[in-house]
Parts: C-alpha cells; structure tokens; sequence
C-alpha cells in the first residue's frame, strides 16, 4: 500500500479541466489535415428492404463532390467480428460495414460521399438515386419471436442467443413456497446519448503503408487489430489516437460501420477524410440500449425471505448483434438477483433481432433493466406480506459472513461463467443509506395527500461488478527534465483519468502532481492495452500504474544508490531528488541519464471487484398532471477506496440523473415501419437543470477490494442501477390508494397521470 | 460567398461565407476558433453557445452573414492567457465538468446571465442553464459554481 497520500483520497482538482474552461481542449472534430476531404454518409430510409439501384452520377455532377463509395468499391464487405462474447453462432449475425443489397434497420450505412466541405458532402447524400425494395418489417421483439420475417433467412430464426442462469432448484422451491407471484414489467429503449457525437480523421500515409486513426475512444488497441485485419494491414501499420472525448457511457469507441469505412475511404481516396457525426445521425447510427422486458415470478416464504426467482426475459437486440451486443442480456441473467440471495433461480434470456437500429452497451447494461424488474417485485412481496421496504431488503441482502459470494451460474458464460462477489457489508450500506435519508421519519409520509400530492418513498440495493480482464498495461518513463511520463493502456472518456493515474503515480513515487505527464489510450504508446469499460480504468489502469510507479520506485532507489554508495533502503525521493539518510542527494534529472523506465501489466485474473449500496428516494407525485417531483434521493455506496472523492463524487450524482432520465423521460420510439419518431434532442428528452436539483450521494471505503493493490472498486456504474426500481417503486407507493402498478419505464406524466385517473374513475 | 465583419474576442475579423454558412462553423472551420462546439445543431443542446452583443446565442441556429457589425463572444474570449476567470475557477472547484464538451456553452451562458444578473438566484440559474444539456455532471455541480461566481460579478465597476 500507498505510504504517503498527499493525493490519494484528497479532492484534487482535474488537471483536464485547464484545458476544457479555456476551450482549448482538443475534440477530433476540431482537427484539420491540409488536402482534408469531407464526408457524409448515405444511409437507408426504410428499416428492411433490398437495394434495387444505387446510381451516385447525380451527386458527382455537384461540383467539389469528389468521390462516392458503395460496397461495389469495397468488393469483399467485411463484417465486424464481436468485441466481446463471441459466442459460437453468433458469426451469422454480425453487421457488415456497408449495406450491400439488403438494408435492415433505418440509419444503415449505404454510400459515403468525399467533397470539398461537410455541406458539399451532405448535398452530395442528397443527389444519390436510392431505390429499395421495401420488406416488411420485424418491428418489436414479439414479431422477431415468431420467425415468419427473417432478418438473415440463411440462419433460420431471428433468435440471436439464449442465456440461463442457474442456481439450486427453482421450480422446486416455487413448489413449496408460501408466498408467490408473477408479474411483467419493461424498460425502454434509450441510449447514453453523450453530448459529442462521434467522428473520425484518417491519414494514409501511402509511402510508408500506414494508417492513422483520429477519434478513437474506450478500446483503441482492440479496434486497431479489428480495423488492421479488415485492410489487410499488419497490426503495427494501423495507430489508433484517442483525442479528448466527449462522454461515452459504453456507446462510444466500439467498431462501428464508420470505423472501417472513413480509413478505408482516406486510402481509397489518397486524401486524409474527415467525418463528424451530427446528431440526428448519431440517434440512428449509434449503439442504442436497454429494450427488455419480461415475465418474471419470485417465491417467499411468509416471513419475506426470497426462496426463488424464475422467468423469462427478453432483450430487442436490434438488427445486428455488434461488438457488445450481447452484454446486456447476459449481464440481465446472471445478475436479476442483484445483491439478494437467492438462493434458488432459474432466468432465461433472448435476444431477438428486429428491424431497429443495433444495440451494446449503456452504463450498467442490463443491470439497470433487472434491477427495475427484481426491486419490483420484491416490493410488491414485500407489499403483499405486510413487511416494512426496507425490512424486506435487509433480510434477504447477502451478508457479509457469506463473503466471498458465488453467483448463479451462466450458460453459455465465456469466460464469465462464474463470478463472486468479492467483499463488504451489504447490511452497512443499506443501514447508512436510511439512517441518513431519515428513513423512519419520511416513510411515515407514505402514500399520504398533502396540498395536493401524493407522498412516497421507496428504498433499493444493488452492487457493482466492474474490472472485466484480463489486464491492463502501463509504461513510466523517468525523463531527462526529472519528470514522469505515465502511459497507460485505460482510456479517458471525460472520467478525469488523467488526473486519477497522476494522484496515484505522484503518491506511489512521492513527487507532486505536477511532475505527471500522462498518455492514454492511444496506440503509439504502449504495445498492448485494453481500455475503458466495466468501470475497470482505476481497477486495472490504476493498479498497473501503481505497479509500474512502485517498480519505478526501486530503479531509482537503486540508481542513486549507485551513485551514493550506500545501500537504496537509505533512500527517499524528496523534491525531485534522491536524498540519502545522510543528507547527500542526486537530482532525479541526473539520474534519468541512465534510462530508467518500467513496462508492466496488471492481471487480475478476471475476478471482479463488487462495490455495492443502497439508494433512497422521497417523490411527491400531481395526480391531477401526473407529474412526479423528486423531492431527496440518496445513494450511499461504497466502493473499496476513493482516490479522488471530486471526481467520484462527480461520476454518483451524474448517474443518477442519467438514470433519471432512462425511469422518467428517455424513449426512442419507433412506429410499425421501423422508423424512429424521436429523432432529435427535441423529441428524445434528456434531464436539464431543472429537473432533478436535489440529489446526494455518499461514497465509502469500508471494505477495500481484495484482486487489486489499491483496493479499490468500479464506481462508474453502481448508481445508476436502481434508479427505475426506486423510482416506480417510489411512485406506486405515494399512489398506493389507487393500486396502480407502474411496471413499465419511462414513468411519463401520461402513464403517472393514468395510473392516478383510471382507478379514481373505478371507485367512484 | 459575402464578406462579413465582425468583432471576434475584442479583434475585428473579416471573412467571406456562402450565405448558408451558419456561426458555429464559420467560427469553427473558417476562424479556426474549435472552443464553441456543436452538440446537436438543432438549437437544443446549446453547447454551441456564443455571446452575440451581450445576449447568448446559439451559433448553429445564426448564419454567420447576420453576425455583421456585431461583437461575438466565445469561450476563448472569457480569459485571456493563463489565469481562469472567477466562473472557470468556480466550475474546476465544483467538478462541474466531465468531459468537457457541453462547457463552453455553460460557461457563456452563464457569462452572460451573471453580467447582467449578478444576483441571480439558484432557481434562476438553473432555469436559465435548463437551454443547455450536459450529460455528466446531473447539473448540481454547475448551479452550484455559477452560484459562487456571483461574488465577483456583483464586485465588478
């Protein structure tokens, strides 16, 4: 462990953030390359059809339109292979990088128009003849399920992938349970939607046969290998260059279309090709997220412990299974039960395919969806029972003497098969959480009129599984200046990684931050490396720099004792020296001559870190508007150890609203045709500042994770995963007299309004 | 193409634009000032946020011919060389940045909104910053910076 923590658990502030207030950070929209064509994409109007024509002479008439690329350019279309969980049968799913004849959902990729200006390429779009064939579509996954309107006919089905977790014996313990009842409940689709849409600019560098890359983010080194295989280029001829960033939350920086398409078109063309996202794009190109519903039943016995979970679950994949695209379901299966023992459960889950735009990741995939679907029930046990919310919880939470956890099994796993949850008191945050939402004094408010709303409050557990493997790399680098490079293999998707592997390098070698010098993400950097997703940056990124910053440590230790002649215990860093117990010191600066430098890797040999909490929130619901008001919420989660308590702090509260707009107002709605009818940050609402002002969150370290030096735990995406089962639960408690049953998200004010007004009308 | 002129940042500028060539990228492409982003160039998101005679604008939603004679103002404007503003200093105390993209719009909507109203309250200022998305923070840290910086606003001649 860290002796020194000048940094470490200090509120340090960003070293980005000097760039980004003064507008001087860098977006890969805001680079230019001289002889830099433009381009726009061409893509399908119609959700499932066959190209009949593709006639581009009309845009190549339009004077600075200088090229057109369809799949008749590309010959051979290459299909983009799964990042993860590439699972056998999947092969027959995968999405090509240009529709060729058959186009399957509203937004595919069909021609890329090169011209002098964005505006030029965007009129060139415009000229191309397109002729499709319609097909009917498969609009939702009820339609996919019955297999009459085959997306891909070859394979036969429009089932993508069956998941089951198992534990004990299910349908025996429904048997004999007291207390049973099924429901069915659904999340919406929706999407991380970050700020920056995407973008890209290649260079081929036609002399020395290579290719570069700008705007890459979360998994540069992966892509890169991807991307290599497709051109026919040696990985070591493709670099990948991770720019700022403007947000990801899991959707930016996988291979998409566009990722073979923009290079391939720099070197088709011989021009550096720039392409930048706008937004009404991005809302059909872009991963979408989180469509599931399912038809779930739990046993209790009578006095609320859980016996038994089983069902159904169904997840609309979209039109293709892409890089990440079976996440979600097969996190939804293993991790229905949360931080519940259960200790008998059987859930299934298919992906379905439909004529819709594909779907990956979203912060917490598939957790944020079970987790509405597994609070809900438990709260309409609890309900039933007569057991107090938070009693229910408390009983059936995994206890600490249980730790290390075994979850249910998955089939197929991959290499997450198996899983444990690590450590921790799961009681203790639970305990924190209603002590200081004050929950004794509100519950009493429950469900109770007062100046014209509706009071409730609900309570939710949850954990975090996060630092997926296998490793991460670092490199540190002692310059001649008597500064450290620090490299490392994570990327920076807006989270303050650059200042977080400062704190922890500075703390590890005891010099300031300011000495840090760190580069991420990008190919040029390090052989190898893995990237930002499953909250794994401080998991694995920090540990190897803590790793490497000790190694580095000792090599320094070891030089200045060369140089001193006396043993490198003697040895400190103090202000940029290495000082000897007796006073004589040599400057890092000199030392650095002798080319210190370490190269290593953190494996954790893919057991995971859980951090864990519990949320609380206090609504007062219109019922007359339908309008719900939050009036507290409350997350207390804690996470292993805090390196930056800013930072964290940051990444609590922003979840919650991004999980807020998923329980209240996010939907991408799509008709009967496949078409998406809300198409623009107009239609598809996000939370604003005046949504949600009164959130707090409280982060702990009480039990530091056992796989990492640091001991710390994913934090980017616990707090996000009750938000739905709080927030319906909230609500169905403050409209208990009408007994209404919010089981499907978004809560807008039509269906908050509907739940108060159809009931109402029924008494009276 | 026309010629236009305006005040960039306190610097006269002249350029010649197609007609259709709307604010954000003609500062953007044309005067290589990349600081005012574009988040959604329907007018929603207002990352592209500009200073327009005092009044915040979003760029994407003005051509760059109706610019002429006025005074712009972008977030390369609000501080000159090293030192941050009391509001870049309050939004780096409060976290209320993530990845930084949506920034430059709240910072010159807020600009804005403290130099006129230096004692906006903390409805106001979250009704006034309600124009402009962030999809990090949750908000909480930016009313609370703007909030702060009202000090040095009320403090000025």
């Amino acid at each position: 462990m860290i002796g020194t923590n000048r940094y470490i658990g200090n509120p340090v502030e960003r070293v980005e953030d000097l760039r980004f207030l003064r507008g001087r950070g860098e977006f890969v929209g805001d680079l230019r390359r001289e002889g830099m064509l433009h381009a726009a994409i061409l893509r399908s109007p119609i959700a499932h059809g066959r190209i009949r024509g593709l006639d581009p002479a009309a845009a190549l008439d339009i004077p600075g339109v200088r090229m057109v690329i369809t799949a008749a350019s590309i010959g051979a279309v290459p299909t983009i292979p799964l990042r993860l969980l590439g699972l056998p049968g999947t092969e027959r799913f995968l999405q090509p990088v240009i529709a060729a004849d058959r186009v399957r959902y509203v937004g595919e990729p069909i021609a890329v128009v090169l011209a002098d200006s964005p505006a030029l390429a965007e009129d060139g779009v415009g000229a191309i003849a397109l002729d499709i064939e319609e097909l009917p579509p498969v609009a939702d996954r009820r339609a996919a399920g019955k297999d009459d309107i085959l997306l891909f006919a070859e394979a036969g089905t429009n089932l993508a992938m069956n998941f089951t977790a198992t534990c004990g014996d299910a349908d025996a313990a429904f048997r004999e349970a007291a207390y049973v009842r099924r429901e069915r409940f659904q999340v919406q689709r929706h999407s991380a939607m970050p700020m920056e849409p995407r973008g890209l600019l290649a260079e081929w560098g036609a002399a020395q046969g290579r290719m570069t890359v700008f705007g890459a983010a979360k998994v540069a080194f992966f892509n890169r290998g991807t991307l290599a295989a497709m051109l026919g280029l040696p990985t070591s001829a493709v670099d990948l260059i991770e720019n700022d960033v403007g947000g990801g939350f899991g959707a930016r920086g996988e291979f998409y279309p566009e990722d073979f398409l923009i290079p391939f078109a720099a070197r088709h063309s011989g021009h550096p090709v720039r392409w930048i996202e706008d937004r009404r794009e991005h809302m059909i190109a872009m991963n979408q997220a989180r469509e599931t519903d399912c038809d779930v039943e739990i046993a209790c016995r009578r006095d609320g412990t859980i016996l038994g979970l089983r069902g159904e679950v169904f997840v609309d994949l979209g039109a293709y299974i892409r890089t990440t695209g079976l996440i979600a379901p097969r996190t939804a299966t293993q991790f229905f039960a949360g931080p519940y023992r259960v200790p008998n459960l059987r859930i299934t889950t298919a992906s379905l395919l439909t004529n819709k735009t594909p779907t990956g990741t979203y912060r917490a995939p598939g957790r944020f969806e079970t987790s509405f679907f597994c609070e809900r029930l438990i709260e309409l046990a609890a309900h039933d029972l007569g057991i107090d919310s938070a009693e229910m919880r408390r009983r059936n939470l995994i206890a600490a003497a249980e730790m290390p956890y075994q979850l249910p099994r998955l089939d197929p796993g991959g290499t997450a098969t198996d899983t444990e949850c690590d450590s921790g008191d799961y009681s203790e945050t639970l305990d924190r959480c209603l002590a200081e939402f004050g929950w004794d004094a509100k519950r009493e408010l429950q469900g109770r009129l007062i100046d014209g709303r509706y009071h409730g409050v609900a309570i939710a557990c949850f954990i975090e599984g996060a630092g997926a493997g296998p490793k991460e790399t670092a490199r540190l680098d002692l310059e001649l200046d008597g500064t450290i490079s620090v490299y490392v293999g994570s990327a920076a998707v807006g989270q303050g990684l650059e200042t977080v592997m400062a704190q922890i390098a500075a703390d590890t070698l005891g010099l300031s931050l300011d000495r840090m010098r760190v580069f991420h993400g990008s190919t040029p950097h390090l052989p190898e490396g893995y990237g930002a997703f499953h909250s794994r940056s401080t998991i694995l990124g920090g540990s190897a720099v803590f790793q490497g910053a000790t190694a580095l440590l000792e090599k320094i230790r070891m030089a200045a004792a060369g140089r001193l002649g006396i043993a490198a215990g003697d040895i400190e860093i103090v202000d940029d020296a290495a000082r000897a117990s007796d006073g004589r010191s040599v400057a890092l600066a000199e030392l650095a001559t002798e080319r210190l430098r370490v190269d290593t890797a953190f494996a954790n040999n893919n057991r995971l870190t859980y951090a864990y909490g519990a949320s609380a929130a206090h609504v007062a619901v219109d019922p007359g508007t339908g309008r719900v008001e939050l009036l507290d919420y409350l997350v207390v989660e804690d996470v292993g150890r805090i390196v930056n308590p800013l930072t964290l702090h940051g990444q609590a509260i922003g979840q919650v609203v991004q999980g807020l707009g998923g329980a209240f107002m996010e939907n991408l709605v799509y008709d009967a045709n496949g078409q998406l009818l809300t198409g623009s940050l107009a239609d598809y609402l996000i939370p604003t500042a005046t949504d949600f002002p009164r959130i707090r969150a409280i982060a702990l370290e009480n039990y530091p994770s056992p796989s990492n030096p640091l001991g710390v735990k994913g934090a980017g995406e616990g707090a996000i995963i009750p938000v739905g089962g709080l927030m319906a639960n909230a609500v169905a408690n403050a409209l208990v007299a009408f007994e209404p049953m919010p089981n499907q998200l978004p809560l807008t004010p039509a269906r908050v309004w509907a739940m108060a007004s159809k009931q109402r009308a029924g008494t009276s | 193409m026309m010629q236009i002129s305006f005040k960039l940042n306190d610097k006269a500028v002249t350029v010649d634009v197609e007609p259709r060539l709307h604010l954000a990228d003609c500062l953007r492409e044309v005067l290589r000032q990349t600081g005012t982003h574009l988040g959604c160039e329907h007018g929603v998101c207002g990352a592209c946020t500009v200073i327009i005679d005092g009044e915040a604008v979003r760029s994407c939603l003005v051509l760059a011919v109706q610019a002429e004679g006025s005074a712009v103002v972008t977030v390369e404007g609000l501080s000159n060389d090293d030192a941050l503003t009391p509001l870049q200093t309050a939004f780096r105390k409060h976290h209320a940045l993530q990845c930084g993209f949506c920034t430059p719009g709240m910072l010159t909507t807020a600009h804005a909104l403290l130099t006129k109203e230096p004692d906006a309250d903390a409805d106001r200022s979250r009704t006034v910053l309600a124009g402009n998305l962030c999809r990090c923070t949750g908000y909480i840290p930016i009313v609370e910076a703007v909030l702060e910086a009202r000090a040095a606003y009320r403090n000025k001649p």
